[in-house]
């Protein structure tokens, strides 16, 4: 009886199921703890848990959310980064005979984790943050068009990667590969927690995500600054648009994708099983639907960000504006025309190959039309080597190596002996390290001064630019080698020591890697103590171009003070180039919405129910899933959602700011 | 400064690589001749457009950087209709040359096309039907019938040098994929679902193929030798084998598929007839349904509701039983064909066509009547190609 009233209470969740007799675990556990007691206790002693959660756990700021993705994309990507550095460490130990230090059940955990992680909380959180942070104020905006939907699609982030993260220490997470391929992902080959974590926390992370893309659609389609027709507005926010058009479309796909993996998995349904009708490569080709498109997800913010960096550092007019409108929305709408390129080794007929590989070779058209107008950018401009320009350049001549081998890997009957290669590996991060990662972080050290009113530190800042740039082609031209060698990915343990130089080499890449990732925290901190030094009072530290260089650095809660009337697509060039005038006075009160808990409390209960579905602890998901149905009800009754910003505190912010220019001339 | 690097790094690496072996591009079979040999026409194609590129991106960055006051600087000037022409137009004539030759080669080397030649220069004369390899992916070692033969091989493989081999691949239990880089491309092994690949072996030696799709925990020790031998010695091997007192039937398979980690070579005298197509239905278990016996089923309209009475709870131990928590727990089918009625049916087999035009040139067995076929060309006609379902 009471061994039954525990299972009740607890579901599967046992003692066992906490990783004790895993010494690695429980070290890292020990260690994150010791560091969570002492950031939690230095904010109750600095009495910090008010503020924090007053002015930005609850608020609906799209500046301060933007903020905080990035924090968390940051965050995340320690732990994907980590979980890198132990399969470069095992893959270079495991030679003559040694297992390495890992043993399968862990090391198939770390390389699902490393790219679950990466994709879904350092990569999507960052494009979101920066998205979040720029499109407002590039299109002369108050906020996104839905400030509350904002600060939950933020928080439902944050709880899958707090399943992720929680999959560490309770239970395991899943042992599939990071796309979770039936029937390997099914009741029978993973009875285990691990697969439930994966689906729990991309379906928690993924409500996020939709819901963000729905919101900045709007925002753009909606509320762009009068005179800003479509093909007036920046490039970033057009790379922005058709990004959330993609998570529109396609994060449903994964939504009811996974759903269905959940119907097999928890109710006995035959959808991917081997048996009574299931068929697996439907879950395949499903889950491509949304994969492929996800990369350009990913891709396009960074072309957005390169291209604004490109014109501004080359003093110059974007080359080709319409051509790169039209690159972005061909690419847009082919990269639903691919996703079978993932899967040319299933079987399909030579025409359909060919098919699919020959619209993914059309896909590098418009992309290398892209790469072109960057250069045409350059050509004739006054080119200021500053950082995020250096970022430019590494990413031009990365990323065409990486898209070369995409292309060779679309060919189908080269993709036959390079498919699931290390050949493959070094492709991919290829394109994401040089064109995602480099096109992040060329963002945030370009918007940096706007969100905080200081530069980062060039020196801090080139040396981590040299080491990931250097330690990149240490850790990732072996791999291209050791495909070529015929070496798959995903091994644990090898035999022929001929590979280990090889594994050696992209284990010091990684190592460089490592360097870059606290050369860039170092960055973080001196930039933060020397911030007066780096001070700038202008609101345009870089001779920016377009509107977001109008205001100040940070800018006031309500952006800007007049709406902006926008002429030309370098709206904030053109103002400055006829000689515009800050308005002094006339301000009238500004309409903002309030902070509010809410996003928070449902993204709560949310992990909470996930973690009933995961441990089957049937009571606790009941009672969340009805507690998140009655406080989203009650939330559509506050009807005090809204304040205004009185015109006196304008002019005072407007004054100050006025008083700041004149001191700086 | 970056490329300055790069050439830095050259050095080392062509020495390195001048030591290791780059199997995927020097393979020892035919097919992966071909393959190597489109990867490097593919790359040069690509060079044509990569280098420039790179070359202009440093030079652009020399010439217009801002200490740089001699160059020209124009900051409005941002379109010339010359420039977007040569911009689109450029990539376009590179993609297709490169989609010409990629429609042409992928369904030369389809891995489902019976080969049309053995080697360069060598087309198939009568060379005999093609060795067949009867391929299961089983957790985690590979299993091999040799139907000609009536043996079977745990984790080695034999075939002699210069006759065409086909493989028919499926998977017990997970996805698997079935790749010899020496040999030719990869191709899925998938439960309920069979593959096909075509190779030729041309030198001797002793090569390696491995599952190249993570498949669970013994996913790395998932190789097995595979031995390209003279006819001779091939013949010694297979009689070798056949001297091996071990039987493979479906008791024995229900045993072996069991889940292993770095499985020794095992060698089986006799295999029961038939098995290969047991393990793809997925009916070994004596009393299931065979998936072609219930997908004929289904196609004549179904059993409707006296279907459910045909599912019954796996026998006690079977390592199907599913853990689904509510509703129905995992069902198996019984099947309503005796074993001899199963066996009858298998037995009838499937015809396997010879290649229509034997020549060995670029583009033989390509129907050039149209430029897009809606079937694959000429060959369909005559040849049962099995491709799994959903692709």
């Amino acid at each position: 009886m009471s061994e039954n009233l525990i299972k009740m209470i607890f579901g599967r969740l046992t003692l066992e199921s906490l990783p004790l007799h895993e010494p690695i675990v429980v070290i890292t556990f020990a260690v994150v703890a010791v560091m969570g007691m002492a950031v939690l206790g230095a904010i109750t002693y600095f009495r910090l848990w008010g503020y924090l959660w007053r002015e930005w756990f609850t608020t609906v700021d799209h500046k301060r959310i933007g903020i905080m993705y990035m924090i968390l994309g940051i965050i995340m990507l320690l732990r994907g980064f980590a979980d890198a550095i132990m399969m470069r460490l095992q893959q270079a130990m495991a030679f003559n005979g040694s297992e390495g230090y890992l043993n399968a059940h862990h090391y198939d955990q770390i390389f699902t984790a490393h790219g679950v992680i990466m994709i879904f909380f350092v990569a999507m959180p960052l494009v979101t943050g920066l998205m979040n942070y720029v499109v407002p104020l590039q299109i002369g905006a108050r906020d996104v068009a839905f400030p509350f939907l904002n600060n939950f699609s933020f928080w439902m982030t944050v709880g899958g990667a707090i399943l992720v993260m929680m999959s560490l220490f309770v239970g395991e997470f899943a042992r599939t590969g990071w796309l979770a391929y039936p029937p390997l992902s099914g009741a029978d080959a993973s009875p285990g927690v691990g697969v439930d974590y994966y689906i729990w926390a991309l379906q928690v992370a993924g409500v996020g995500t939709t819901l963000s893309g729905i919101n900045l659609i709007c925002t753009i389609v909606k509320m762009r600054a009068p005179g800003m027709a479509m093909m007036k507005m920046p490039i970033f926010t057009w790379t922005s648009l058709c990004t959330n058009v993609l998570i529109v479309a396609t994060f449903p796909v994964l939504t009811a994708t996974l759903v269905l993996l959940s119907l097999d998995r928890y109710v006995g349904t035959n959808f991917f099983t081997n048996d009574l009708g299931g068929n697996p490569m439907m879950y395949v080709n499903l889950i491509w639907i949304w994969g492929h498109p996800e990369v350009y997800i990913l891709i396009l913010p960074a072309f957005g960000i390169f291209s604004e960096v490109a014109s501004t550092f080359s003093g110059k007019r974007l080359f080709g504006y319409t051509s790169m409108v039209y690159a972005t929305v061909v690419i847009t709408i082919l990269s639903y025309l691919v996703w079978l390129h993932h899967f040319f080794t299933m079987g399909s007929g030579a025409s359909v190959n060919s098919f699919f590989g020959i619209t993914t070779m059309i896909i590098s058209i418009p992309t290398g039309a892209k790469i072109f107008n960057w250069l045409f950018t350059m050509y004739k401009g006054r080119i200021r080597f500053e950082l995020p320009m250096m970022w430019t350049m590494a990413f031009m001549l990365t990323f065409t190596v990486g898209g070369m081998t995409g292309v060779l890997l679309a060919v189908p009957p080269a993709d036959f002996v390079l498919h699931n290669s290390l050949f493959l590996v070094a492709h991919f991060h290829n394109v994401i390290i040089g064109g995602v990662l480099y096109g992040l972080f060329a963002g945030i050290t370009f918007w940096w001064p706007k969100a905080f009113g200081f530069k980062l530190d060039p020196f801090w800042g080139k040396v981590s630019f040299w080491l990931w740039v250097v330690g990149f082609f240490f850790a990732f031209m072996p791999l291209y080698v050791l495909g070529l060698m015929g070496v798959t990915r995903r091994l644990r343990v090898f035999d022929d020591p001929s590979l280990q130089i090889w594994f050696w080499l992209a284990g010091f890449g990684a190592f460089l890697i490592f360097c870059g990732i606290g050369a860039m925290l170092v960055q973080f901190a001196v930039s933060i103590m020397r911030r007066e030094q780096l001070r700038d009072t202008t609101g345009d530290p870089w001779d920016g171009r377009t509107l977001e260089w109008a205001t100040s650095s940070p800018p006031p809660a309500y952006n800007f003070a007049f709406t902006p009337v926008v002429y030309d697509n370098d709206a904030w060039w053109d103002m400055k180039r006829r000689g515009h005038e800050r308005p002094m006075e006339g301000f009238k009160p500004i309409h903002m919405p309030k902070n509010t808990g809410v996003g928070v409390i449902i993204a709560g209960l949310s992990v909470a129910m996930s973690v009933g579905l995961i441990w089957y602890i049937w009571w606790l998901a009941a009672v969340c899933f009805v507690a998140i149905l009655v406080v989203a009800i009650s939330h559509t009754f506050n009807y005090d959602r809204d304040f205004r910003i009185e015109a006196d505190e304008v002019t005072r912010t407007e004054g100050a700011r006025t008083k700041l220019l004149a001191a700086g001339e | 400064m970056l490329t300055r690097l790069k050439y830095l790094l050259l050095l080392p690496l062509a020495l390195m690589l001048s030591g290791c072996n780059l199997v995927v591009l020097r393979p020892s079979g035919d097919v992966a001749s071909q393959q190597a040999n489109l990867i490097v026409i593919s790359t040069v194609l690509m060079l044509i457009i990569i280098v420039p590129v790179m070359f202009l991106t440093v030079f652009f960055a020399w010439r217009y950087r801002a200490g740089n006051k001699e160059a020209k600087y124009e900051p409005d000037w941002d379109h010339s209709t010359h420039l977007e022409l040569v911009i689109w137009s450029a990539p376009l004539l590179i993609i297709i040359c490169l989609g010409a030759l990629t429609w042409m080669w992928t369904h030369l080397l389809d891995p489902y096309r019976p080969l049309s030649r053995i080697a360069e220069g060598q087309p198939i004369e009568d060379a005999g039907d093609p060795l067949e390899v009867q391929v299961t992916a089983l957790d985690w070692k590979w299993l091999f019938i040799y139907p000609e033969y009536g043996i079977a091989s745990v984790n080695e493989l034999a075939a002699p040098v210069n006759r065409p081999i086909r493989f028919r691949i499926t998977s017990s239990s997970v996805m698997n994929s079935f790749y010899i880089p020496a040999l030719a491309g990869q191709i899925y092994a998938m439960p309920g679902m069979e593959t096909t690949l075509h190779g030729v072996i041309n030198k001797p030696g002793e090569y390696t193929g491995f599952s190249a799709n993570y498949s669970g925990d013994g996913f790395s020790g998932m190789h097995f030798a595979f031995h390209g031998l003279e006819t001779g010695d091939f013949d010694t091997w297979v009689a070798e084998t056949r001297a091996e007192t071990g039987a493979l039937d479906r008791i024995s398979y229900q045993e072996l598929a069991k889940p292993s980690e770095n499985v020794p070579v095992q060698k089986f005298g006799t295999v029961e007839n038939n098995l290969f197509r047991f393990i793809r239905d997925r009916c070994v278990e004596p009393g299931k349904m065979c998936m072609d016996e219930m997908m004929a089923i289904d196609r004549n309209g179904g059993l409707g509701l006296a279907g459910v009475n045909l599912l019954q709870q796996p026998m006690v131990g079977d390592a199907a039983v599913r853990t689904a928590l509510f509703g129905l727990k995992s069902n198996v089918v019984t099947g309503i064909c005796t074993i001899e009625e199963q066996e009858a049916v298998a037995d009838i087999g499937i015809a396997i066509g010879k290649p229509v035009n034997p020549d060995p040139l670029v583009g033989a067995g390509l129907a050039r009547r149209s430029f897009l076929p809606f079937r694959t060309p000429l060959l369909d006609a005559q040849l049962q190609f099995s491709r799994p379902s959903g692709s």
